[in-house]
């Protein structure tokens, strides 16, 4: 006997037309005409390489932070975007669980900090832009040489391995006597350049230098990994997040390019921790808390993990709202002091409501819905 | 001969699945592996296509020994398997899917060749081609999962139950497929529950159970046989 039972007349709700409007706005930007979207993109930039000048972000009402200097902010907020586009190659794209990914910015911060600054045994007192490339190039054959024997195995061996790593390296900055624990490294060099009067370009006091360099390289390797994505290396990459088996058998070397993904995942944060020892001048044990890469891991995943626009959204918003707080007071208690427990509510909130992400990939969606099938069959 | 696998042992942990299994695949043939739940079919198939090593025996391809061979390597051999139930891309779209077929391939002309071929074999697919594969079917994406195997032009095919969940209809259809892809040139080596249909098809087959093989012979003399009626056919 079948009966059919019609389906209880559905109330649209909120989420519902926020997404429509989110869908129709994705509508509007895939139909537009190629010039008009190049206009969008040149003036988004734009507006991002204007936002650190006072002249300009003093209109903008309550967007510059109360409790902290908004190009400082801005500076941090760019790192992050940096750290975000890198571990989206990891997690988003080849789909690995990487708990670590600080402990990658934290060797190419102290690679700087140990070749140039006059406070390292080493004392050989490099200049910046030397060291970089020596930076990316560690960060990288560490994420090889963690990556080989992890990435062979299947499963989360890999989320411990480099959650330990992380770890092992922040200790190995509190407790070794080569990385000065808290003393840490004093008068890192800046990168060069210098104006026509002869102040140099990169200091202490104007971060806005810093931030645009971080702005163009984030724009440079959006690039490069938009153009990695597009290409055979970005196909195998999404077949192995999808099934892994499924790639192998399709002959994909799946090994070979998951170690690709996490190593240059590590370049990058490499490059991340170079510019930071720069900008900061001066590198201690206290920069490199596990938090740090839990709120990244958090960033990639809440912009929505796998899409590049995502992860820059998602990093630059989660890192923005934490500094947002400062020097806001509610009855009497500093926000700042809460900050985790908000940012830890609206993770929860939005694994419930948007398990894919603010602003998904179109395959991460179908492969959410194929999993939940699985869970439900498997019930 | 194409294939020939000898005295391959193959463990999960401390559970064998295979005790020293041999069989051999010629080239042209249809062999069809048969045997109940949990015998070690899609075992096999693992330890052919080099998901999961071997912990003994030996592999030979083409007269080369792929024994330690990676997977990915073995496909460009000419070695492609569909595996079974849910095998594919869930969020690639159904052409993005064949696509990744042919990813050892470089072949442009080759490779939009096989592609009309397939969506010719496989109408259903056609219909679908910017689905997302996870959206599809059962059936569906077990045609997809056969047809993104032929675009690797394997040398042999290795289907690991393209019939499971399949309509009556769609049954008859994907095994008189299997017949084409095979009367074109490509070795199939073929596991199925469906033992009726696969002996009827098979140049020759085997009966697999807990880990061994316990008879082999042409398909119409397995067909025949008493015990197999008994076991896997379904009549006394
Ligand atoms: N990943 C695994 N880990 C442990 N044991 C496994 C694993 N995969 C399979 N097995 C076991 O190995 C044996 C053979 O499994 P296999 O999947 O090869 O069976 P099969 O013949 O394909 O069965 P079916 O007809 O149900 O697909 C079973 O007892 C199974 O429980
Ligand atoms: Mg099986």
């Amino acid at each position: 006997m079948t009966t059919t039972i019609d389906p209880p007349e559905r109330r649209e709700t909120a989420a519902d037309k926020l997404r429509q409007g989110r869908h129709a706005i994705s509508e509007r930007w895939h139909h537009a005409p190629r010039w008009v979207r190049w206009v969008l993109l040149v003036a988004v930039i734009a507006f991002f390489y204007a936002l650190p000048n006072k002249e300009f972000y003093q209109y903008l009402g309550p967007i510059p932070t109360p409790g902290a200097n908004f190009t400082q902010v801005m500076f941090t907020v760019s790192i992050y975007v940096l750290l975000a586009v890198g571990l989206n190659i990891v997690v988003g794209f080849a789909g690995l669980l990487d708990l670590g990914y600080f402990g990658f910015f934290a060797v190419g911060a102290y690679t700087v900090a140990v070749l140039t600054s006059p406070s390292s045994d080493l004392k050989t007192l490099w200049p910046w832009l030397a060291v970089v490339a020596i930076a990316i190039g560690l960060t990288m054959v560490s994420g090889v040489m963690l990556g080989t024997p992890t990435l062979r195995l299947r499963g989360d061996y890999l989320a411990l391995v480099t959650l330990g790593f992380a770890e092992m390296i922040r200790i190995a900055a509190v407790s070794s006597e080569f990385l000065k624990g808290q003393r840490g490294f004093n008068q890192i060099p800046h990168p060069p350049g210098q104006y026509a009067d002869g102040r140099p370009w990169f200091g202490v006091l104007d971060a806005r230098p810093y931030y645009w360099l971080v702005l163009t390289l984030i724009i440079l390797v959006v690039i490069g990994v938009r153009n990695l994505t597009h290409s055979r290396v970005g196909r195998a990459w999404i077949s192995i997040r999808e099934d892994e088996d499924a790639a192998q058998l399709m002959g994909v070397p799946t090994f070979k390019f998951k170690l690709w993904a996490f190593a240059s995942g590590a370049a990058i944060a490499g490059l991340a921790g170079a510019l930071f020892a720069g900008k900061q001048n001066f590198v201690n044990s206290q920069n490199f808390e596990l938090l740090n890469s839990i709120i990244i891991l958090a960033a990639v995943i809440f912009g929505g993990s796998g899409n590049i626009v995502g992860a820059i959204v998602g990093g630059g918003l989660v890192a923005y709202m934490i500094e947002r707080f400062r020097g806001i007071e509610l009855f009497g208690i500093e926000l700042y002091e809460y900050r985790f427990l908000f940012f830890g509510l609206v993770l929860v909130v939005m694994m419930i409501f948007r398990p894919q992400g603010l602003i998904p990939n179109r395959r991460r969606a179908a492969e959410f819905k194929d999993r939940r099938k699985e869970v439900i069959v498997g019930e | 001969m194409l294939l020939e696998i000898e005295d391959v042992s193959l463990l999960y942990g401390r559970i064998q699945a295979l005790h020293g299994i041999s069989l051999t695949v010629d080239e042209g043939e249809i062999v069809a592996l048969i045997g109940a739940n949990g015998a070690g079919k899609s075992t096999t198939m693992r330890a052919i296509s080099g998901i999961r090593p071997v912990a003994s025996g030996t592999i030979k391809f083409a007269g080369e020994d792929i024994t330690k061979l990676r997977a990915d390597l073995r496909v460009r051999r000419g070695l492609c398997q569909a595996p079974e139930g849910r095998g594919i891309f869930p969020g690639m779209t159904v052409l993005e899917n064949l696509d990744m077929g042919a990813y050892t391939r470089r072949d442009k002309a080759g490779i939009a060749q096989d592609l009309a071929r397939v969506l010719d074999l496989f109408p259903r697919l056609a219909e679908r081609r910017k689905q997302a594969g996870g959206t599809l079917s059962g059936g569906e994406q077990q045609m997809l999962a056969v047809g993104r195997a032929l675009m690797s032009r394997p040398k042999l095919l290795l289907l690991d139950e393209p019939s499971m969940g399949l309509a009556p209809m769609l049954i008859q259809q994907i095994f008189t497929i299997i017949t084409e892809i095979n009367q074109q040139g490509t070795t199939i080596l073929l596991v199925e529950q469906n033992a009726q249909q696969a002996l009827a098809r098979a140049h020759r087959a085997y009966v697999l159970e807990t880990g061994r093989i316990v008879k082999s012979g042409t398909g119409a003399d397995l067909l025949h046989d008493p015990s197999v009626k008994e076991a896997y056919l379904g009549v006394a």
